[in-house]
């Protein structure tokens, strides 16, 4: 329970309006999208670093945690406040600080929601690619701190491939900048590279600086139906070996394309068993040579329907295939683990094999799909709580679904991160030594423990 | 006879909806009072948690749940763009109406629902507080505890209201205007807006309807369509209103009963069906078939073909349109739009976000008044960059928003009705 007088310091600092502590508001900063809810002693809502400061330090003093949250919109409850204490929020923090059209960067507060910010720069001809599904309301800060991917990685990277430098205030309180606006540079440790997806137990961040692009010129979306799902599979190497990195490589399972011509009736054949949506971009002549290049290249691999959009609403037709794979599942099974494996692209084929093998054993439904581009794929294993034994039955499927990726040597999670949720499965992907490394580490920038205890690694044991 | 029927938990109407909801956060970047307030328990997932909370029986039923449940314009956003299409609406309104039972009205929704449900609607004294509920408290005196409990700041500062017109529409006209033989009959569900203060919308849907040889009916006995009630959790009221006007409208075997108003259509299309549970099911199925015939005014001007009828009498104007919530969610957006476009001499220019909530959300507006204003200059602002003359919409609580906020900003773009415009340009 927090002292009365530690609210009272808090609204001190960030003015009585910034502070919550009604049950209502507690409840409402207890959720993230993992479904699990712990709730908070009080909600406080900072504006810059100095703030953020404050807060640190009078949590060392008291020996309060507190847990960093943007949107709130993670699938790991990297955000959420286990064991009670203080959720900081930052949306507070949402102003564009600046557009540097010389030299291609931007610097952002952590609270601006990331379509914002690429609207923005999309206006003055430049292009922020790292593109998370949840695009439309996650926060940037959010996306930095769990290193947000998307379909655009197969091409353009993920979050930390596009961050330079940023502004942090560790765990201590101590604000510090790393990194900077140079496209080199090799002074000290990258800290910049270490804060990116440490989900917010190493520092807060309160202002970041982007790398951006030209916006490209054209873009072409393709959609292929194959026979099976090897077909499909096999499609993914065979365009990335022909030398062609399209901007996107989206893959869809029968599973998935059973719920969603079930609902919506697309006009997916039927003798279709998996479907990839594929984009290039850039130069106008190159991707119309690129798009030829592909449909040649995938031709032999059992396709059986290709089709090319000809303008930006026929794009759109093409990708509400993808767009409604989430509101589809459902009718599946009312509960889903969304898991986010990546294995190494040319693997794809082996995994969802596994996959198939793990269903058949576990009698439940996986859906997959994802971004077989760059090797991940959102394996969504579909249960219904109400019935008994179905939630055990699902984490044993899960362990096993991860177990395969690394035997292929992938990893259990591209872009989701750890938080609470993936916590117990750590050690199957990291030795003793690696996770001795990392808390070291964390011990060093916070030596109380107080910000965002208990996430990612697992301190004790 | 309802009224005893339906006293089951609300929230247990929507316990499965309730489910649905996985907490992604989508509704963060649709929900307009989310974009005022800018705190989570404005989100719709926010109020879907709340609701699980109040359903447990974990929270207590105090000041705080309440305002938390009033942050919501019930514009149905949320819906269109959630990946789960949680009916967040739904939710709240049930989430009020447990409220409401568990707690009792506010005297604020108490008065509301008192004058809403008297029979006297042609009464002018009794229409202030009803849809005018917070103009009505101008003559509140300040000292009273009604203006204490329910801070509005709006009062006495620059807040433009509209006149109340001397005549109300209704009293201007017989029950029954008779068309031409072979041409539907139309029952016209007039609403208290149109009747007490826009009554040139009640004019101009008249003339056109005449134009066009229809048989009008406006039956005496009809009432306000409760939707005032419904916002601050009265469905009881909206229960007995949904009755009356049952009974007054399906009493003439017309083809169609038809509204000018977004709102009042949004109650007879979807609330009446949806409040009336499935325990009174000879009811529910009337008010279905009630709903079926529901028509709003500009869907059936277009089919009933008046698009030949419009010529480029008058002025020309350069417009914009605004989407009513109660049109965008009934799917009501392309016949407008297409009477519009197809009219000689008007030039319609689309505005950013037509289909953004103008803020008013019935009492929304009056418990959170600045929250209202700051999403309507947002609307302002959109219209104003179109260049516009006229904004034009199909509902009379969007053209008295529309209003207010235009003329707050010093714009001087006239706020139309659809169907004034319509009216102004037929063939003569």
């Amino acid at each position: 329970m927090l002292a009365a007088q530690i609210i009272q310091k808090l609204r001190e600092i960030v003015g009585a309006e910034n502070v919550a502590t009604e049950v209502q508001d507690m409840i409402c900063y207890g959720y993230d999208a993992t479904q699990m809810e712990f709730l908070p002693e009080c909600v406080v809502h900072p504006d810059g670093s100095a703030e953020v400061s404050q807060i640190l330090e009078l949590a060392n003093k008291e020996g309060f945690p507190v847990f960093p949250r943007g949107a709130g919109s993670g699938f790991t409850g990297g955000s959420l406040p286990k064991g009670g204490g203080v959720v900081l929020v930052t949306t507070r923090m949402n102003r564009i600080l600046r557009i540097d059209t010389d030299n291609l960067i931007a610097e952002v507060e952590p609270g601006v929601v990331t379509e914002t910010f690429q609207i923005a720069v999309e206006k003055l001809g430049l292009f922020y690619p790292p593109d998370p599904a949840s695009l439309k309301f996650s926060t940037l800060g959010g996306n930095v701190a769990e290193c947000a991917g998307g379909p655009r990685a197969v091409k353009y990277g993920v979050t930390k491939d596009f961050v330079m430098g940023l502004e942090v205030v560790l765990p201590t309180g101590k604000v510090i900048r790393t990194g900077g606006e140079t496209v080199k540079g090799v002074v000290g440790y990258d800290l910049t590279k270490l804060i990116c997806g440490s989900e917010g137990t190493l520092g807060v961040v309160t202002k970041i600086i982007f790398k951006l692009l030209p916006y490209p010129e054209a873009k072409k979306t393709m959609l292929a139906v194959f026979d099976s799902i090897d077909g499909a599979a096999r499609a993914v190497s065979t365009i990335i070996k022909g030398k062609i990195i399209p901007t996107t490589l989206e893959f869809l399972d029968h599973a998935t394309l059973t719920c969603v011509e079930r609902r919506f009736n697309l006009g997916i054949p039927k003798e279709g068993r998996a479907v990839l949506l594929i984009e290039v971009d850039g130069d106008r002549d190159l991707i119309e040579k690129q798009s030829g290049q592909i449909h040649t290249l995938i031709q032999p691999l059992g396709l059986v329907q290709f089709r090319i959009a000809k303008d930006a609403a026929e794009s759109e037709e093409l990708w509400r295939v993808r767009r409604l794979v989430s509101p589809s599942l459902r009718d599946v099974n009312p509960d889903k683990f969304n898991e986010d494996i990546v294995v190494p692209r040319s693997k794809v084929p082996d995994v969802i094999r596994r996959i198939e093998q793990i269903q058949n054993r576990y009698d439940i439904p996986i859906v997959n799909f994802g971004h077989a581009g760059d090797g991940n794929i959102h394996v969504n294993i579909m249960i219904d709580k109400s019935i008994a034994g179905q939630e055990e039955k699902a984490h044993e499927a899960i362990k096993e679904v991860f177990q395969a990726a690394l035997d292929l040597g992938g990893t259990m999670s591209g872009e989701h991160g750890v938080g609470l949720a993936k916590q117990p499965f750590i050690p199957m992907e990291l030795s003793a030594d690696q996770i001795g490394a990392m808390r070291a580490i964390k011990l060093a920038l916070d030596p109380n423990n107080i910000l965002n205890p208990g996430k990612m690694l697992p301190l004790q044991g | 006879m309802t009224k005893k029927m339906e006293k089951i938990d609300p929230l247990k109407r929507v316990e499965a909806d309730m489910k649905k909801c996985v907490k992604c956060g989508a509704c963060r970047a649709n929900c307009p009072a989310f974009s005022a307030f800018e705190r989570e328990p404005a989100t719709a997932r926010g109020k879907v948690a709340l609701a699980q909370h109040i359903m447990k029986g974990d929270i207590t039923l105090d000041d705080g749940t309440y305002a938390a449940m009033s942050k919501c314009l019930l514009c149905g956003s949320c819906v269109d763009k959630c990946p789960n299409q949680v009916p967040t609406d739904e939710i709240v309104i049930a989430t009020r109406e447990a409220l409401a039972q568990r707690r009792g009205l506010t005297t604020f929704h108490k008065a509301v629902g008192q004058v809403i449900k008297t029979r006297k609607l042609m009464n002018l004294g009794a229409l202030a507080a009803s849809v005018l509920g917070p103009l009505f408290f101008r003559k509140v005196p300040t000292t009273s505890g009604l203006r204490l409990r329910f801070p509005m700041p709006f009062l006495g500062n620059s807040r433009h209201i509209p006149q109340i017109a001397k005549k109300p529409f209704m009293s201007r006209h017989p029950e029954i205007i008779q068309g031409e033989p072979g041409k539907p009959r139309i029952v016209f569900f007039v609403g208290c807006m149109t009747n007490f203060v826009y009554t040139e919308i009640g004019e101009a849907t008249l003339a056109l309807f005449k134009h066009l040889g229809c048989t009008i009916i406006i039956p005496k006995n009809q009432q306000c369509c409760g939707l005032p009630g419904m916002s601050g959790g009265d469905l009881d009221t909206v229960r007995e209103l949904a009755e009356q006007n049952l009974e007054a409208l399906e009493a003439h075997q017309a083809d169609y009963v038809m509204t000018a108003c977004a709102t009042c259509g949004g109650a007879l299309h979807k609330l009446y069906p949806l409040v009336i549970g499935k325990r009174n099911p000879e009811l529910k199925q009337r008010l279905q078939a009630l709903a079926e015939k529901t028509v709003d005014a500009a869907v059936l001007l277009q089919k009933l073909g008046l698009d030949p009828e419009l010529t480029g009498e008058g002025e020309d104007l350069r417009i914009t349109y605004h989407d009513p919530c109660h049109h965008r969610t009934a799917g009501i957006t392309k016949e407008p739009r297409g009477l519009l476009k197809g009219t000689p001499g008007i030039d319609l220019v689309e505005m950013e976000g037509a289909d953004r909530c103008c803020g008013l959300g019935g009492t929304f507006n009056v418990y959170h008044y600045e929250s209202s204003l700051k999403i309507n200059a947002g609307k302002s602002a959109a219209i104003q960059a179109t260049g516009a003359d006229a904004v034009v919409t199909g509902c009379p609580g969007c053209i008295m928003q529309l209003s207010d906020g235009l003329k707050q900003a010093g714009h001087k773009t006239k706020v139309l009705h659809t169907v004034e415009l319509l009216a102004r340009k037929i063939r003569r």
